[in-house]
């Protein structure tokens, strides 16, 4: 399981820009993004190194910021390659609430994060299935405990 | 208590005191200021006729634009040389009025402001932190000479500069805060990014006025501060602070009657509603010398708590003033306060204290928008967590206010911090007209 940044963003010029900058003098690198939108605010999905520092850093700026516990799977790079996973859930009964995915520039499996009602239940069901899991230092620099 | 033998007065004394200083007060406007002489003719109104406290119905009013047009001085009841201070009203509607004070009304208003600071608890052991502005707003300087007056160390910081008002409270190891309410969560909020406790400061109370605040704020207050909340009552245009206070019991507010007279009047008829009724606050000064006003519509609504209060007070309380009618929101037809919205924000997990109401038009089309920030706690991953939030607040005042508002969710500190008063209404209709 990874942690996964949700951040609250009004929908006004810079407001993208500033969360990544400060990230970025943070010397947080940033895996994955992905904005969903609605009229009046956003909310960015951010894998990055060392989450909770980031969360810190956005919040000490203003920004409303919850950490998510998500899932990250190893799915081949290949026609179908998330079809069969998102069966495997689907003949179980496991709602996705949304999910998204990246490449690892030099792996041939894409990464697919998946957000589920019940993470634990749905890790079981594709663990037993033999899709690989990512843990957090595999995906990015966890926090320092 | 500060003043225990006047503050406990029995009712029937108390009665005596006002009759008598009433008819004192009636015969000097009459003799020295020239708009009450002109009302009291016109109206036939003969100041010595009055013979009991309920003759009062048959005095004129005086609002506020009587205040304005005499600008500045006009309704002085004494020459100038007589006039030790003048402050003027905080501008909340309009054109500001002038108030002057005698040396008197200072004294007496001193007296008034510690009434009110041992109302909340305080005593000479106490180190009090005003934070309301001094200056023209009666605020500052009114609750600095009450604090002095009942001996406490009183450090005047004034309003502004939110990080010093915290390493103050600290360094100092201050015990009662004075400001405005809005303010005490700005100081809370400011404290917490500074990586201070404010908890665990040795602050215990907090005398907060100079804007209406709901029972929920209290209580959001209250926690945040670890601290007992009081609200207290005033205006300028009457005297400033001081006009009634809270006690420790929280049950409506006591008006200081040896120097003011309250009435409770349906503000359609103008005639006096029943203890325990709703209606327009109108308060005459007993004992104000530089410029007394006589019967003066305040626009407050209030009502009057009835029974005794267990803290010992004969004064009668008042109940916490919802909102001025100066600021009622009219909404396709329904009156609103801002103070209705927010005492049903404040029920609502994961929104944070602080909106704002923004009127605009789409088309010929009134629109209501409230804004509310998104609060620290709230887990808002899903949008449709987000918009469940969204309805919930606009179901929220929709069946307690029976009003349809739009509601726009914004990031936290999104919504402008006051340091004074909040401006918790933002009108857009007139420009686009």
């Amino acid at each position: 399981m990874v942690e996964q940044l949700s951040v609250f963003l009004a929908n006004e010029q810079g407001r993208l820009a500033r969360m990544c900058r400060l990230l970025g003098d943070a010397g947080l690198n940033m895996h994955a993004l992905v904005v969903a939108d609605t009229a009046d605010y956003g909310v960015a999905r951010v894998i990055c190194d060392r989450p909770h520092t980031a969360r810190g850093v956005l919040e000490r700026d203003g920004f409303a910021v919850s950490v998510t516990r998500v899932i990250a799977a190893e799915v081949p790079d290949r026609a179908g390659g998330l079809a069969d996973v998102l069966e495997l859930l689907g003949n179980e009964g496991v709602n996705v609430e949304y999910l998204y995915c990246f490449l690892k520039p030099d792996a041939a499996t894409a990464v697919d994060i998946l957000r589920v009602e019940d993470a634990v239940a749905a890790s079981e069901i594709l663990t037993r299935a033999g899709v690989s899991l990512l843990h957090a230092s595999q995906v990015y620099e966890p926090d320092a405990v | 208590m500060f003043q225990p033998e006047l503050e406990t007065m029995p009712s029937e004394a108390l009665r005596a005191l006002q009759l008598d200083r009433l008819r004192t007060q009636l015969r000097r406007v009459y003799d020295n200021v020239p708009l009450y002489r002109r009302k009291y003719d016109e109206a036939g109104f003969e100041p010595d006729s009055l013979e009991t406290l309920g003759d009062l119905k048959r005095v004129p009013f005086t609002v506020k634009d009587d205040l304005r047009a005499a600008y500045p001085f006009g309704m002085f009841a004494v020459p100038l040389r007589d006039i030790v201070r003048v402050h003027s009203s905080s501008g909340t509607t309009g054109q500001v009025s002038v108030v002057g004070y005698t040396r008197g009304d200072i004294e007496r208003w001193s007296d008034l402001m510690a009434r009110t600071f041992a109302c909340a608890g305080a005593t000479a052991d106490d180190i009090v932190q005003v934070t309301y502005g001094y200056g023209l707003f009666t605020g500052g300087l009114g609750a600095h000479y009450g604090s002095e007056r009942l001996g406490a160390m009183t450090i005047p910081v004034s309003g502004g500069n939110t990080a010093r008002q915290v390493q103050i409270l600290k360094d100092f190891g201050v015990t009662v805060l004075a400001c405005t309410p809005s303010y005490a969560l700005l100081i809370a909020e400011t404290a917490a990014s500074m990586g201070v406790d404010i908890r665990s400061l040795p602050l215990k109370v907090g005398v907060f006025g100079a804007e209406p605040w709901s029972e929920a704020m209290r209580s959001q207050i209250e926690d945040a501060l670890g601290i007992t909340a009081i609200d207290i009552y005033g205006l300028s245009e009457v005297m400033g602070p001081g006009v009634a206070s809270e006690c420790r019991h929280k049950q409506g507010l006591h008006v200081f009657e040896d120097h003011f007279l309250i009435e409770i009047l349906d503000p359609h008829t103008m005639e006096p509603v029943a203890d325990g009724e709703q209606g327009e606050v109108v308060f005459t000064t007993l004992t104000k010398e530089g410029i007394p006003v006589i019967r003066y519509r305040t626009r407050d609504i209030s009502r009057i708590i009835p029974g005794e209060c267990a803290c010992g007070r004969t004064f009668r309380r008042m109940e916490r003033v919802t909102g001025r009618t100066d600021d009622m929101l009219i909404i396709r037809g329904v009156n609103v306060y801002p103070s209705q919205i927010e005492q049903v924000l404040m029920g609502i997990p994961g929104v944070a204290p602080h909106y704002q109401v923004v009127l605009g038009k789409r088309g010929s089309m009134d629109t209501v928008e409230v804004q509310v920030e998104v609060g620290p706690d709230f887990a808002f991953d899903e949008i449709r967590e987000l918009e469940s939030l969204q309805r919930k607040v606009a179901g929220a005042i929709a069946s307690s206010l029976a009003v349809s508002v739009d509601v726009k969710l914004v990031e936290p500190r999104a919504i402008q911090r006051s340091e004074g008063k909040a401006k918790r209404v933002l009108d857009l209709r007139r420009e686009g007209e």
